[in-house]
């Protein structure tokens, strides 16, 4: 520890007033977070969403339309107040309707 | 007769080491209808375990595949599980090993930085399937009076990977998923990566030098003084703002707190 380097109290608090001060990047993180949520129970056989990518296949994997255990992405606020065929509603959690069998 | 758990347990040696090993003799017990003999049966079931493997491979390192070429990656894979069958039921913690098997594999000895790409597509699988939690908000870490930042530590986001490279892994990686040739890439730079899933999708970040090191540290716990001081010591270029933006673009860590008020913040 005979090495060490002692950054001061103002240097770092420059340092992250600077970091925060990005505002492009405040913007887009909020942005980003507030735009879409995960919804359960609105998406029709197959077109299921998931952070897809490489090295998984959970996207377009449900069985049945409007399974309950599996979500769509859709603009943030709209989830809850979707309604359905048949008197259904979507949900920001899991539900146990129109599981397959 | 009920036999007994280390009769059930050899059972289950035997028979799962002769799923992997074509050599070694049926394991007792495995018989066809009317007493028959199962041997082609049994091969069948082999061969089917042994493919779904190599497909869970090719699942989870889809940019070593395409780099070494399919039947190549296949050949290799099958070798791969022979030496390192999976220990856990779930498939998609499979190939942990994988990165330091491609280091000793002979064939690839002239591609050194395959085992960097392959590290970072395995942090890529494990950042997918880590627990959801909200990266931390710019503002938690802005409220904290300036005095008390040196002491300030970080929880470290579940899903936050770091790679360090001797080589140009990330954009290596980067290409290879994204289908485009390695033109233009110099294999020998060495680049560190940084993982992250602060939404729902996983991204990665080639880091500035001195970055990973600064992030290891808060990761492991160290104050953001001593870090930031410990980093500088050792890459004197080091630059502490935009490293601090990056943590918090990237979603590294999901909350801070501080010495005795000890604010925990998490969103």
């Amino acid at each position: 520890m005979s090495q060490k380097t002692l950054i001061g109290a103002s240097a770092l608090a420059g340092a992250v007033a600077m970091a925060i001060s990005g505002a492009t990047f405040l913007a887009s993180t909020q942005g980003a977070a507030a735009a879409t949520e995960k919804c359960y129970g609105v998406a029709m056989a197959g077109k299921n969403d998931c952070a897809a990518g490489p090295g998984t296949t959970c996207a377009g994997t449900s069985k049945v339309d409007y399974q309950g255990n599996a979500w769509k992405n859709v603009d943030a606020g709209t989830c809850t107040t979707m309604s359905l065929e048949g008197g259904r509603m979507g949900s920001l959690e899991p539900l146990d309707r129109d599981l397959p069998a | 007769m009920p036999r007994s758990e280390t009769e059930i347990g050899a059972g289950q040696h035997d028979f799962s080491a002769a799923l992997l090993n074509p050599e070694l003799p049926l394991p007792q017990g495995i018989v066809g209808p009317h007493g028959k003999n199962a041997f082609k049966r049994f091969a069948v079931y082999r061969n089917n375990v042994t493919v779904s493997l190599i497909d869970a491979l090719a699942g989870i390192f889809p940019a070593i595949q395409r780099l070494v070429g399919e039947s190549f990656f296949r050949d290799m894979a099958r070798l791969y599980i022979a030496k390192e069958p999976p220990r856990s039921p779930v498939i998609f913690e499979y190939g942990g090993g994988f990165a330091a098997f491609l280091e000793r594999f002979e064939p690839l000895a002239r591609y050194p930085y395959l085992p960097d790409v392959a590290r970072l597509e395995r942090a890529w699988l494990d950042a997918f399937h880590a627990a959801d939690a909200d990266p931390l908000h710019p503002g938690s870490l802005g409220a904290i009076p300036p005095e008390h930042l040196a002491g300030t530590t970080f929880i470290a986001h579940p899903a936050a990977r770091i790679v360090k490279s001797g080589f140009a892994a990330v954009s290596i990686f980067s290409a290879s998923r994204e289908d485009r040739t390695l033109e233009g890439i110099r294999p020998g730079d060495p680049e560190d990566g940084l993982i992250t899933r602060p939404l729902d999708a996983v991204e990665i970040r080639r880091l500035p030098a001195g970055a990973a090191d600064f992030f290891t540290a808060l990761i492991a716990g160290a104050s953001l003084g001593e870090a930031a001081g410990e980093t500088v010591a050792r890459h004197p270029g080091f630059d502490l703002p935009s490293a601090i933006s990056a943590m918090l673009e990237a979603g590294v860590f999901s909350g801070c707190s501080f010495g005795a008020a000890n604010s925990e913040e998490t969103a």
